[in-house]
């Protein structure tokens, strides 16, 4: 590997230009709400540095994680592992197989060692000496241990790896756990959701490439930027469950006006993530505002919380910031908008 | 036991979903002459439904695979539906029809061109491309849009800067310059540039699932149904009122993901299918397998109780013999059986028995070598995957199995598509049996989906436009409607192949719940009686050229497209002892 090489060197000779380098860097400050001049750091950032390694193992999970990290629009996939970090092991995309993979992976641990960010998707059997998941023989458990140690932090994506997620639901066979049940001596970040929006997975790695750290995390390990509201705080239905107006079915006057799904189980008021406000696939939806309510899947324990269909039974906090419906596309706008920050958003959404 | 010098393992097989480890014992000329495949992972699912809202099963099952996402929660929703005799109006079906054809049409793409494509392109040669050629040769194959030289002239530039920056990441240690790649640096760089393409293509395909289930991976369904409602109202919209992502707005959009599909595979997969399949002739002899085939059925016009009306029909092929279409009865008990004799699990009626899936039962029986091992005992257990059979034969199921039922029984489309890729490579027929007539079956049937979504959204919009907008029956929504005891079977035709889940409801609740997936007929190990799954035989004979760069066993697995999260599955009806360990 050429030390010397930058990043900033290698995009000239890719032929990326400046000007469009700038303008990843500002959907990227923009995402995680960062000051203005925050693209320009991270722009310098990237253009000093080589590219951040990153070391992604996958333990007991569904893939979906990474499924949900290429159906990112805004930085692409190819614009992450291409041009913001270096993507040294992930067993769904790389080339390599068997003894090669492995390889690789020593090496990127070898030659960024104290260094390499991890990342961990699926939660880790514990039981019976973790023989229920190994790859290349080694439990889940025993690789963890070991990468964790070469590790500048450590970013467990998804629920599963989180707070233990689906393998974790009662009666947990397989003794499944989180990364930070085992890991206690390295920062850990959890992003959770079944799986995360991606745009929020490629914004905390932004982060950790301009910054060299975490973002300020939460009581329970996650981004604050991404996760300090609830959903229903932020749905564009809100407007219609301070009306008292109701979808009482699937296909009902209310559900095709767009009511509020709290009779159908909407878990919206109790579920901490950006879902209402980023939304997923580059924008055009998000659970509720396609008829069926939040399952509530980047909170701890979500699968052993009732039947997904029964109505909360909690009463809720009288609500002291009401959003206008049109909020939410305003937001959306401000996702690709040039350095606002959140209260920016906001502003830009209540004018709408 | 074999000595370990001549036993090739490769795990992690990459590029696939789930952790998937395969010993290869091979002679002194480095020849298969035996291969076991072993799921490494379990996670229990199965037990964690038990006693749960029937429901809500979709969504814990749709959680077994993020890949082939909606398949499990198709197939679970199917299943409740079955046991309860709950119809589902004519806009749901389409609707699903929709969301199970943009899954297919998208995995396949993706599995061409992220998962198998580097088992035959070398991303390295690619640099040596003349742009200017590749071009012509772009435009030779294909109207594509995307195929000036200054494109490919960009594509290698920023390939270049890659490579010469030295942190190559997920291309590090591939087997760049084994002599087992054949295709010239301009296929090699066309097929680099439609990798990109492919992935930004993705991306706008499964916004249709967000449209109608408001996110990808992992939209949501409902039992009854589907959960969107449809904002067009034929009497006019209120001026208080909201919308779903399910407007015109919406419509419209799904209209023009259907539109880029049927483009992407029409001008791009399909004739690079047929370009890099031309350089791989000999790999049309290689790899069959088995030689039996099957397949559920799937894409319903007039609901799940006609299948005469389904898109893809079922049957079971034995021994190539395209004669004779078996047909498959998922409820009787001597049809589908799984055995466990060389897998992680025991069974109560002892190990070398078979269970049809309503009786099945697995309790987890772990008798491998403490980790961390170097290798399996494969005379032994040696997998997580269970040994599904039809009659007591192990069948492969996926595209193939699909094209060549369409193929026998006369599907003109498939005919047609079959034909023309036949007479391009001068292939006989026999040569879709084999690994690229795997991947080319592949292709071929995400052309046949694709152009039928068309048909599907036009009846949907004809319905809408005749003043139809249910979407969802609510008749046997509340448990207290149904009967104390109900037991049903649903299935679909998954990308990898035919996909069922059986369920007994008693109470309300789950009282047993067993899938049997795609990639446990394929991926699972030999049965009691000594006969390989399909992919152990189609491993056999195959040659190595360096045991250390081991593509051809790629090309064979990854041919078959293994999902091993969705293959592994645990159930116990007697909520007896479940978990066993003996370590060796």
């Amino acid at each position: 590997m050429n030390e010397s090489d930058t990043l900033g060197a290698s995009l000239v000779r890719s032929g990326v230009s400046r000007r469009s380098f700038l303008k990843f860097c500002t959907a990227m400050a923009s995402l995680m709400a960062l000051p203005p001049g925050a693209a320009y750091a991270m722009a310098d950032a990237l253009s000093r540095a080589q590219r951040q390694s990153v070391i992604w193992l996958s333990f007991q999970e569904c893939t979906g994680c990474v499924e949900s990290l290429t159906r990112s629009f805004d930085p692409t996939l190819e614009q992450m592992i291409f041009e913001m970090i270096s993507l040294d092991y992930q067993e769904t995309l790389q080339a390599a197989s068997g003894e090669a993979a492995e390889l690789a992976r020593v090496e990127a641990m070898k030659s960024s060692y104290g260094k390499y960010l991890l990342i961990v998707d699926g939660s880790i059997p514990t039981k019976d000496g973790g023989v229920y998941s190994t790859v290349a023989g080694v439990s889940n458990y025993d690789r963890l241990i070991e990468m964790a140690k070469g590790a500048a932090a450590i970013v467990a994506v998804g629920t599963c790896s989180s707070y233990g997620g689906i393998p974790h639901a009662n009666p947990n066979p397989t003794g499944a756990v989180s990364v930070s049940d085992i890991i206690k001596d390295k920062p850990v970040m959890n992003v959770p959701g079944c799986p995360p929006i991606p745009s929020v997975i490629a914004g905390t790695l932004a982060y950790f490439v301009t910054y060299g750290k975490l973002p300020e995390l939460d009581h329970i390990g996650r981004p604050k930027v991404f996760y300090a509201d609830t959903i229903h705080d932020r749905c564009y239905r809100r407007p219609f469950y301070d009306q008292g107006k109701f979808a009482k079915t699937f296909d009902d006057e209310g559900a095709r006006n767009g009511w509020c799904l709290y009779e159908l189980g909407c878990k919206g008021p109790t579920t901490y993530n950006a879902c209402a406000t980023i939304k997923w696939n580059g924008g055009v939806s998000y659970p509720i505002e396609s008829g069926h309510g939040c399952l509530g899947c980047s909170e701890p324990n979500f699968w052993d919380n009732g039947s997904f269909y029964r109505p909360l039974s909690t009463p809720l906090a009288s609500n002291t910031h009401i959003i206008a419906a049109g909020t939410l596309g305003g937001i959306a706008a401000g996702v690709v908008a040039a350095g606002l920050s959140r209260k920016h958003q906001t502003h830009i959404g209540e004018e709408k | 036991m074999s000595t370990p010098t001549n036993r090739v393992i490769v795990d992690p097989i990459t590029r696939i979903e789930g952790h998937l480890r395969i010993e290869a014992e091979t002679d002194a000329d480095g020849r298969i002459i035996r291969a076991s495949s072993a799921g490494t992972m379990v996670r229990g699912i199965e037990l964690i439904l038990r006693g749960r809202d029937p429901r809500d099963a979709w969504a814990f099952t749709q959680r077994i695979c993020g890949v082939c996402t909606l398949v499990h929660g198709i197939a679970s929703v199917r299943a409740v539906e079955d046991a309860l005799k709950y119809d589902i109006p004519a806009n749901a079906q389409l609707i699903r029809n929709l969301m199970i054809g943009a899954q297919f049409v998208h995995d396949h793409v993706m599995h061409f061109y992220h998962l198998h494509a580097l088992d035959w392109v070398d991303v390295v040669s690619a640099l040596k491309a003349d742009p200017k050629a590749t071009s012509a040769l772009a435009q030779s194959i294909s109207g594509y849009a995307k195929s000036s030289p200054g494109y490919f002239s960009d594509v290698q530039k920023k390939l270049k800067g890659f490579v010469e920056g030295g942190q190559l990441g997920i291309f590090a240690n591939g087997y760049w310059g084994n002599p087992g790649y054949k295709l010239p640096p301009e296929a090699n760089l066309m097929a680099v540039a439609h990798y990109f393409d492919a992935l930004a293509w993705q991306r706008n395909v499964a916004q249709l699932h967000a449209i109608f289930g408001g996110k990808n991976p992992h939209p949501n369904f409902v039992v009854g149904g589907v959960p969107c409602a449809i904002s067009i109202h034929p009497e006019g919209q209120g001026a208080s009122s909201g919308t779903t992502s399910l407007n015109v707005e919406g419509l419209q959009k799904v209209q023009d993901i259907i539109h880029q599909m049927r483009d992407f595979v029409d001008q791009v997969y399909v004739p690079d299918t047929l370009a890099i399949a031309g350089f791989y002739k000999d790999w049309f002899k290689l790899g069959e397998g088995i030689g039996n085939f099957m397949s559920y059925g799937d894409f319903p016009e007039k609901g799940m109780s006609d299948a005469s009306s389904f898109l893809i029909p079922s049957g079971v092929i034995l021994n190539r013999d395209l004669s004779i279409i078996h047909p498959v009865d998922l409820n009787a008990e001597d049809q589908i059986q799984e055995y466990v004799a060389h897998s992680w699990y025991d069974y109560s009626v002892g190990k070398n028995k078979g269970l049809h899936p309503y009786v099945g039962e697995t309790n987890l029986d772990y008798t491998g070598p403490k980790p961390p091992y170097a290798q399996l005992d494969v005379e032994q257990s040696y997998s997580w995957i269970k040994s599904p059979r039809w009659k007591g034969h192990a069948v492969e199921v996926g595209p193939l199995a699909r094209v060549l039922i369409l193929y026998a029984r006369g599907h003109e489309q498939t005919r047609e598509l079959v034909g023309m890729t036949l007479k391009k490579l001068d292939l006989p027929v026999t040569a879709l049996y084999s690994t690229l007539g795997r991947t080319a079956a592949r292709t071929l049937e995400s052309k046949i989906i694709a152009d039928a979504m068309q048909t599907w959204y036009d009846n949907l919009i004809a319905n809408i436009k005749a003043g139809d907008v249910k979407t969802f029956n609510e008749k046997l929504w509340e448990p207290s409607s149904w009967p104390s005891t109900a037991k049903g079977v649903g299935y679909t035709e998954a990308p990898r192949g035919a996909l069922a889940h059986w369920i007994i409801i008693k109470d309300g609740k789950i009282d047993n719940y067993q899938a049997v997936v795609p990639s446990t007929w394929n991926a699972g190990p030999r049965d009691e009686e000594g006969q390989e799954g399909p992919y152990e035989a189609a491993l056999k004979g195959t040659q190595l050229h360096d045991p250390k760069q081991p593509l051809e066993i790629l090309r064979t697995i990854h041919s078959f497209d293994p999902c091993i999260a969705c293959a592994v599955h645990v159930t116990d009806p007697e909520g007896e002892e479940l978990i066993k360990v003996k370590i060796r």
